[in-house]
């Protein structure tokens, strides 16, 4: 049997659902009803056999990436575009940008069909955004609702710069050589955000921590872009400097990018305490005694 | 789908063109096949996808060009109702940042988290009449106290286990086992217990009971006399006697009811224990793993001598248990002894319809924790607003994508089948405490209303007064029991 995606419309009738392997996209555009249908037929158009030409260029792919390229698939040269400027100063794959560079290319083809006033691409968290003149998202943001849990929200207007989204951490479903909770970034586009957040999360660290376990990620998944690289399993109890100390590296790192154009904000958590780089808001969404709240504008 | 061996032990997954290589234990890069011991299995959201559809979920198919028409909806998509409309799939780890559109309100909020429970335990329902212990004794696991059985259910012996006072109120080791009994309970492993005074259960959320080595394998059909009520027509005429054994009621067919209404004759039996009404008697032996759940091994130890005026030689009767397990028919002899006897082939088919009548034993395991007042204050600033949200039904709530049931009263404290929710949904914290999958979901604004905070926000009064409070949507047929 031929393998295909999975294309559904949500019960909501509003929102599309792409699915393909590792591949989770949910879509929402908003415009006039025949605009949104012409859109989500060119992203089911777009979203079949995407995943088979990644695969083609999987091995090249998961390896480290250099300045110049052979890659020759379109989201492949940009999830190679997106991680190039981090290549001089640490071990990255272009896979450390493949879900926000999906995300770009459906977005960039229901772009390309039909005329809208925003859009969405959410592939698992790594988001692309459209909006039109006057448009904006309001974005919330989740910490866990726990003890240390903080809601907030910003707002992403169409004058901003940001159209992507995207948030890496060792919860998510690739290993993270760091220990950040999530690191969320906000930039130009999903790819670049989707890159971004992998290499601040990988910088919220404790190198030699006792408390932190790590594993060579091949020992995990066999064919992990991330080889004999030790990857993040478990995080034992950090005191209050420890996670300053974890978050300060991050932060160090993010600011760097920040001010190389790389990206437009960031969010950082660790164990219930955030860390905000750049000059978006985030407002915070309720009082609350700020005993872990550690929040510093760069 | 087809599994290629690669070296060793890994399996190469050909579900899509990843091709993954992927470790026993481990999962592929898409998180939903993985390695079962040696072999690919798909695991969640899709087991809750498949529930959902299986039971009439809402398909919506997007199709209209011919590209992928039609045969594109080749897998159930409906998994956003598995936990309603969320804005991302269900997702039991963190999704901390979720689009939504303020715009009429109409899009949904989900908030996808893990709660941290110290106040959580399981309740653990016991298919089987065999005596586990007695009510109150103290439930162990690797010798440590984990909780207590507690009031036994029709057909089923219970236990109540973790909560507080096991979690943190002991010694460090006992918070620990508890917790990990507990992990391993609502993760569906199986969990050796031991209970003070009474039997070592194997306990396994969806699998028979194994009391004392053996194997449960069927509920009682009812109690003793229960039993004769429904059998009394069927051996009517086939035996002049029938008795069921059963710790709690046994039943006696002559002297029944059942038997009185069919002019059934006396036959001068003389059973021990305690009579309630005609025909049923408490306490004919004490409890146990034998007979019925009680300690006999010969069932004639709860007959007394048949009375000469009333018995007569070649009275038949037969005696069986309230699960059909055990089964015995006997003729008296000449001194009026039950001597036994080869079964006739009708008795053996009611014995037979009896057991057929037993559901297959299993061990249930519930779930069921507090979100207490921390952890709804991390979903919005007034935590009564949420639990008040909650009971109106504006909010669902879900475990793993898994339906709760959510206890009336004060708080948001729920109960939850773990065979509902995807694998390894738990985890703990060195608290100790349970971290469990908890998801509010919830309209866009009412969620502002909740949060307060939004330029979006509207008085949750006005909310309330409109037609918002809508029917959970579990009401439809969605998996799980409603507890």
């Amino acid at each position: 049997m031929t393998r295909l995606p999975q294309i559904a419309l949500l019960s909501d009738g509003r929102r599309l659902h792409l699915q393909d392997g590792p591949i989770d996209l949910i879509v929402e555009a908003r415009g006039p009803a025949h605009e949104v249908r012409a859109a989500y037929e060119a992203a089911a158009h777009r979203f079949t056999g995407l995943l088979d030409e990644l695969c083609a260029e999987l091995p090249e792919l998961r390896a480290a990436a250099e300045d110049r390229t052979a890659l020759k698939g379109v989201v492949a040269r940009r999830m190679h575009a997106a991680v190039t400027p981090y290549a001089d100063d640490c071990f990255i794959t272009p896979m450390a940008a493949v879900a926000g560079s999906v995300a770009d290319e459906i977005l960039l083809a229901m772009l390309s069909a039909a005329s809208l006033d925003r859009i969405y691409v959410n592939n698992g968290g790594d988001i692309a955004l459209h909006l039109g003149r006057g448009e904006h998202f309001s974005v919330g943001l989740m910490d866990r609702p726990d003890s240390d849990g903080l809601m907030r929200a910003m707002r992403v207007d169409a004058d901003d710069p940001v159209r992507g989204i995207a948030t890496s951490g060792r919860h998510g479903r690739s290993f993270s050589l760091g220990i950040a909770d999530a690191v969320t970034v906000l930039a130009a586009t999903a790819s670049q955000a989707d890159a971004a957040a992998t290499v601040i999360a990988n910088a919220v660290d404790l190198p030699g921590h006792p408390a932190i376990v790590r594993r060579a990620a091949n020992e995990l998944q066999p064919d992990s872009d991330l080889g004999a690289r030790l990857v993040t399993r478990d995080v034992g109890e950090l005191s209050q400097e420890d996670i300053a100390a974890a978050l300060e590296s991050g932060a160090e790192c993010a600011r760097q990018l920040f001010d190389r154009g790389l990206i437009e904000g960031a969010v950082l958590r660790l164990c219930g305490d955030m860390l905000v780089i750049g000059p978006k808001d985030i407002e915070e969404q309720r009082p609350r005694p700020l005993v872990l709240e550690n929040a510093v504008d760069a | 789908m087809e599994t290629t061996s690669a070296a060793t032990d890994k399996i190469r997954c050909d579900a899509c063109p990843v091709m993954c290589y992927i470790k026993p234990g481990a999962a592929g890069a898409c998180d939903r096949y993985a390695n079962h011991d040696g072999k690919l299995v798909r695991v969640d959201p899709h087991v809750i996808l498949e529930r959902t559809v299986s039971q009439g979920g809402k398909l919506v198919p997007f199709s209209r060009s011919e590209d992928w028409d039609g045969k594109l909806v080749h897998e159930p998509s409906t998994f956003v109702t598995a936990i309603g409309a969320g804005t991302t799939y269900p997702d039991y780890k963190p999704a901390p940042f979720i689009v939504s559109s303020e715009v009429d309100g109409v899009d949904m909020v989900t908030v996808v988290t893990e709660g941290i429970f110290s106040y959580c335990g399981v309740k653990v329902k016991i298919d089987t009449d065999r005596y586990l212990g007695p009510e109150t004794a103290t439930v162990r696991a690797q010798g440590e106290a984990v909780g207590h059985v507690t009031t036994s259910e029709y057909g089923s012996q219970m236990l109540s286990l973790g909560g507080v006072h096991h979690l943190t109120g002991g010694s460090k080791k006992e918070g620990r086992v508890t917790c990990d009994t507990l992990m391993d309970l609502a993760n569906c492993k199986a969990v050796e217990l031991t209970i003070d005074g009474g039997a070592s259960v194997v306990v396994q959320a969806g699998q028979p009971p194994i009391v004392n080595g053996v194997k449960e394998e069927r509920m009682r059909v009812g109690c003793g006399s229960a039993t004769i009520g429904m059998f009394a027509k069927q051996w009517h005429g086939k035996v002049d006697e029938v008795v069921v054994v059963d710790d709690h009621i046994t039943g006696v067919l002559s002297e029944h009811q059942a038997g009185k209404l069919l002019d059934i004759a006396d036959t001068g039996i003389k059973m021990k224990g305690r009579r309630s009404t005609p025909g049923r008697y408490f306490q004919v032996a004490d409890p146990g793993t034998g007979w019925g759940g009680t300690n006999i091994s010969d069932p004639l130890a709860i007959l007394g001598p048949f009375d000469k005026k009333e018995a007569k030689p070649g009275l038949s009767m037969l005696m069986v248990s309230t699960t059909g397990e055990h089964s015995s028919y006997y003729v008296l002899d000449e001194a009026l002894k039950p001597v036994e006897t080869e079964m006739p082939a009708d008795l053996k088919f009611s014995v037979e319809r009896i057991q057929e009548n037993c559901e297959p034993a299993l061990c249930t395991v519930l779930f069921m924790a507090g979100a207490g007042g921390s952890l709804r204050a991390g979903v919005t600033d007034n935590p009564v607003r949420l639990t008040r949200s909650v009971k109106d039904a504006l909010t669902r709530v879900t475990s793993g994508g898994a339906a709760v049931y959510v206890w009336p009263g004060g708080g948001i404290t729920y109960m939850v089948d773990v065979t509902q929710m995807p694998a390894g949904a738990f985890g703990y914290v060195p608290t100790p405490a349970l971290v469990a999958p908890i998801e509010f979901t919830m309209k866009l604004s009412d969620y502002a209303a909740l949060g307060g905070h939004m330029d979006y926000v509207k008085p949750l009064s006005e909310v309330r007064g409109g037609d918002d409070v809508r029917p959970l949507p579990w009401q439809n047929p969605i998996p799980g029991p409603r507890a």
